[in-house]
């Protein structure tokens, strides 16, 4: 299993050759990328800000929660912080199991689970030249018994 | 007691204060300590009363009590992805 956060662009073709082997027959990879327009407004980039020392521990705690659904701890997830620009991968998830069920369920918990508790935050720098904080979820004080949806 | 503060993103920027060492009451809560910023310092004023915390990295809940040299994080809600 490997999560962590990152300041540097996030290489997804090496996080995908790091999940996989002989028992699974389900690859996924997932990536979120920075929009080049939100809630109506063009966007010509974005600031990812993170606590990082409180992230990395939540990030690990959601991919062992996920390596549960996946029933396999073949599970790699990074989230990018820093200045992105639009079309940059700002998230990526890759998860392999035996099955594709187990791999999508597991994929789609961490990307939830990372909106709903992940400390961090966007800042997005708009085409007029202003910027905005995003409004963001309020994560609930016990996420590990509240947090799930599936 | 002597804590740690950090502040993030929106929280940041409305104070100015990233980050800062304080002196608190003995046995104060996370909540109790946000309330005795907002009503001692100009600059926390603008903060919401009831902000989600982190205490040593984990989610707390407001009545959550601190410690000596503990870390209190005041954190906006979350924006990743």
């Amino acid at each position: 299993m490997i999560s962590f956060i990152t300041s540097d662009t996030i290489d997804a073709q090496a996080l995908l050759a790091s999940v996989g082997s002989a028992e699974d027959g389900a690859v996924l990879l997932f990536l979120g990328i920075v929009r080049r327009e939100n809630d109506g407004r063009a966007v010509n980039g974005m600031r990812y800000d993170a606590y990082v020392e409180m992230a990395e521990p939540v990030l690990q705690q959601i991919a062992t929660e996920a390596a549960q659904i996946a029933e396999s701890d073949r599970i790699a997830v990074v989230h990018r912080i820093g200045e992105l620009e639009i079309g940059a991968v700002s998230v990526a998830i890759a998860v392999s199991s035996a099955h594709r069920a187990q791999a999508y369920d597991a994929s789609r918990y961490i990307i939830e689970q990372i909106k709903e508790r992940l400390p961090v935050w966007k800042h997005e720098h708009y085409i007029e030249g202003d910027s905005a904080w995003l409004a963001g979820v309020t994560p609930s004080a016990s996420p590990s018994t509240s947090g799930r949806n599936d | 007691m002597r804590i740690k503060l950090l502040l993030f993103a929106l929280y940041r920027d409305i104070t100015g204060v990233g980050e800062m060492d304080i002196d608190l009451a003995d046995g104060l809560s996370a909540g109790g300590a946000v309330a005795a910023l907002r009503s001692s310092d100009v600059r926390f004023a603008a903060l919401p009363a009831r902000p989600v915390v982190a205490v040593n990295r984990e989610y707390a809940e407001l009545d959550a009590l601190l410690s000596e040299g503990d870390e209190l994080a005041l954190l906006p809600p979350v924006a990743g992805g």
